[in-house]
């Protein structure tokens, strides 16, 4: 295929490459009107059924994907690609995934690939955290994140440490995935972000992916990775469709880990932000244009760890404004990195504004509707922080 | 000094299970036969060197090597000397942090060695010195390591509870951590369809993390190969065993899981207990637990100097009257496989093997700083970079 017919993104994936290959920390600018996803599908979380991967496509013609498929596609490419590969966790087997992310993989792939476990978190995590030391590739699946919390010795003590400690001589590839942070209504217990907590870890890769895209791209560049990664997945997104490209449909379709993506170009101010709240800096974008005339560009992290500062940079020497926006808890969050990050570089010399940091709240999450609305950023936060930002 | 085994008269074989206690004398092993220098000859254990739990105990028999028991004699040699090295090195200020030394446990490790394969795998907790090396390891890597220098086993970065070799899954200095990990272990040979057994160790203090029993449960649902190993040395830290644990019957903790106790002071009946498990294990039986009964003459590590929690008397009794060491040379004397001079002979190259270790050990160089930023991410995968302690130190890869 030319050059010229390659989709926006497999050119991101191609020019990620291959900056990665040499090492350069080139910006990727990638101009893509995206459509937003429909949120609220949670109920869609429930069915059991649902359209089969791949099958999916809008009537003009281009392809649409739910997260879950995505997902989906991607454990069972890589259980295909790799005898060594394996998913192993609560329900993941003969219940399909409590979120049917694993729908079909036990029919497919046998018990010996696809494993339920007892409920016995910090067990099975040092379990396929030995499976890894001895030479497999687990796929460590966690109900939510938040049930991690058992066996969060075993993520950075056993996984993250080991490769070091052992001065380079015991390797440990495997990818601990599952649901991170708030769903709806379901309180406090069930509603963190943990991307601080393990981007803050050296031995480990964090990856936090926003579309249909990245989930497929980057799960699978998760599982190939010989160190530890950790997968944090959002169980609202599941349901949600993202239109796709052809490429990524493709089995080999991988995205480099550690580097951001550019999902809306623009000159006037910067956001940065992951998984879902990537939305509604979208959403905020589209608004600041027609309300304002503002030009908002839109970086989608991908990676919390590594954390593509360059381009964070890159971006702020262009439009000289910057807010971060996530949905974790304020203090020593992944906006609280990016502004000491931005501190630390040329890029401060750059900033006409003070960053501003878009947050969940200081409070654990609340179970009402009414409160929850208080304890996100959405659109509207997202736009207070931009006019704040840019004294509109 | 007397054999236990010897001065107490016999127990009447019909005594029922619960009054029988395991005898952890180090020297109560008969020949069955006449030693041999060149054939293989059978000794029999002291009937109370094993109990067991929903299974029978091993053989008393145990057919052995004049070879054989010369390498465990040497090996449990060297071992001691390595420990003590350390021990002086770790007083001379040499060594920093943590360091927790096997004196007394030798048969534990040098019959598990013993008793397995090359192929097989071992995993244990903090005080591991002694697995490294026979692990295929070697002393100068493991002082090097506790001096923490380029030529240590980990090149310095992981110090005494970090040791690694292709078959020794460490050294892992979170209590407890190490068991679902060696169960996992297990999973990854089930997983591949090799017949190896897997040795994962824990303590009698640790035997209390609920770790354990998650990897008790999984590997007994899935029939692991994995040996449960509980190296009971009567204290965890300063707690003993009856303190922290309310049944202090470690073989029998595992629920469904059968278990056999043993004698750890004698390495032969070690080594029968080690096969046993490893045939258990490797003829698809599933996990199977394992207690040695050991003891650890130090503290728990060089800032303890152990005598708080129990008595000097009690150290010294376990020193004169149960040490590995001293029970298999009295049995290669007692056989005539070898003379107290022979034996000499070998604790003095023991020394000189340790000592020239040492020597070389502290020629090694310290690390540099470069050796800071490497293994932490897999070769050829690490980020762009990683930062250093302020803004400008940082470093690329």
């Amino acid at each position: 295929m030319a050059p010229s017919k390659l989709s926006s993104v497999a050119k991101t994936a191609n020019l990620a490459a291959s900056a990665l290959k040499n090492g350069n920390g080139s910006v990727i600018p990638n101009a893509v009107a995206r459509s937003l996803p429909q949120a609220g599908q949670y109920q869609a979380l429930r069915t059991t059924g649902g359209s089969s991967v791949r099958s999916a496509s809008s009537a003009s013609g281009t392809k649409t994907m739910t997260v879950r498929d995505a997902l989906n596609s991607a454990i069972a490419e890589e259980l295909d690609r790799d005898d060594d590969v394996f998913l192993m966790g609560e329900e993941v087997a003969q219940y399909n995934g409590a979120y049917k992310v694993s729908r079909g993989l036990l029919d497919r792939f046998g018990e010996r690939r696809v494993v339920d476990t007892p409920i016995t978190e910090m067990g099975f995590t040092g379990l396929t955290v030995g499976a890894a030391l001895a030479g497999l590739k687990p796929i460590c699946e966690f109900m939510t994140f938040n049930f991690a919390m058992q066996s969060i010795d075993h993520i950075i003590n056993s996984a993250a440490k080991t490769y070091y400690m052992s001065g380079g001589k015991q390797p440990c590839n495997i990818t601990f995935r599952g649901p991170n942070g708030a769903a709806a209504g379901v309180a406090a217990q069930h509603s963190q972000c943990y991307a601080a907590w393990y981007g803050s870890i050296p031995g480990l890769k964090v990856l936090s992916p926003y579309s249909a895209e990245d989930y497929k791209g980057l799960f699978k560049a998760a599982v190939r990775d010989p160190n530890p990664v950790v997968f944090l997945e959002n169980e609202i997104a599941y349901g949600e469709s993202f239109e796709v490209s052809e490429e990524s449909l493709s089995s080999d379709f991988v995205l480099p880990i550690g580097k951001a993506k550019i999902e809306r170009e623009g000159t006037d101010i910067t956001m940065v932000s992951h998984t879902r709240n990537v939305m509604h800096c979208l959403e905020a974008a589209k608004l600041l244009e027609e309300q304002y005339g503002v030009k908002a560009e839109v970086i989608n992290l991908r990676s919390i760890k590594p954390l593509d500062v360059p381009t964070i940079v890159e971006s702020v020497k262009k439009t000289n404004h910057l807010i971060t926006v996530e949905a974790g808890f304020p203090a020593f969050g992944v906006g609280s990195e990016i502004c000491a990050q931005i501190m630390e570089s040329e890029a401060f010399d750059y900033l006409d504004a003070p960053v501003e940091r878009c947050t969940g709240c200081e409070v654990p999450t609340p179970y009402a509707k009414e409160l929850e609305d208080f304890a996100f950023p959405d659109t509207e936060i997202v736009m207070r922080a931009s006019r704040k930002v840019l004294s509109l | 000094m007397a054999s236990l085994a010897r001065i107490r008269p016999r127990l009447p074989r019909k005594v029922p299970f619960a009054f029988r206690g395991l005898q952890t004398s180090a020297d109560s092993t008969q020949l069955a036969q006449d030693a041999s220098h060149s054939e293989p000859f059978t000794v029999r254990l002291h009937e109370d060197s094993f109990r067991s739990y929903r299974t029978e105990t091993p053989g008393l028999e145990v057919e052995v090597t004049k070879e054989s028991l010369l390498k465990m004699y040497k090996d449990m040699t060297s071992m001691r000397r390595m420990e003590m090295a350390a021990d002086a090195l770790y007083k001379q200020k040499l060594i920093r942090g943590f360091c927790h030394l096997a004196i007394g446990q030798e048969a534990v490790s040098v019959g598990l060695e013993a008793g397995i394969t090359p192929k097989d795998f071992v995993i244990t907790a903090y005080r591991c010195h002694p697995f490294a090396v026979l692990r295929g390891g070697s002393i100068k890597g493991v002082i090097a390591e506790l001096l923490g220098r380029v030529d240590g086993m980990s090149k310095g970065k992981g110090g005494s509870m970090h040791i690694f070799t292709k078959s020794f899954f460490g050294g892992n200095g979170i209590v407890g951590a190490q068991v679902p990990i060696g169960a996992g272990i297990a999973f990854a040979n089930q997983y591949s369809g090799k017949p190896v057994a897997t040795y994962a160790m824990y303590g009698d203090g640790a035997s209390n993390q609920g770790q354990v029993f998650e990897a008790y449960n999984m590997a007994k649902l899935w029939n692991l190969p994995c040996v449960f190993v509980c190296e009971n040395n009567k204290y965890g830290m300063g707690t003993s065993a009856e303190r922290s644990s309310s049944n202090t019957e470690y073989f029998t903790r595992g629920d469904k899981i059968p278990g056999i106790q043993c004698n750890g002071m004698d390495i032969i009946a070690v080594k029968k207990a080690v096969e046993y498990t490893r045939d258990w294990v490797t003829s698809g039986k599933g996990p199977i637990l394992l207690e040695f009964v050991t003891y650890r003459y130090g503290g728990h590590s060089m800032s303890d100097p152990g005598t708080t929690y129990r008595t000097r008397e009690e150290i010294q009794r376990m020193r004169s009257t149960q040490d590995p060491i001293r029970g298999l040379q009295r049995y290669i004397e007692e056989w005539g496989l070898a003379t107290e001079e022979e034996l000499k002979k070998f604790d003095k190259e023991a020394k000189i093997e340790v000592d020239k270790a040492v020597e070389e050990a502290k020629a090694s160089p310290f690390p540099s700083d470069k050796d800071l930023w490497s293994d932490i991410y897999y070769a050829g995968t690490e980020p762009a970079y990683m930062r250093g302690r302020e803004r400008e130190e940082v470093h690329y890869y």
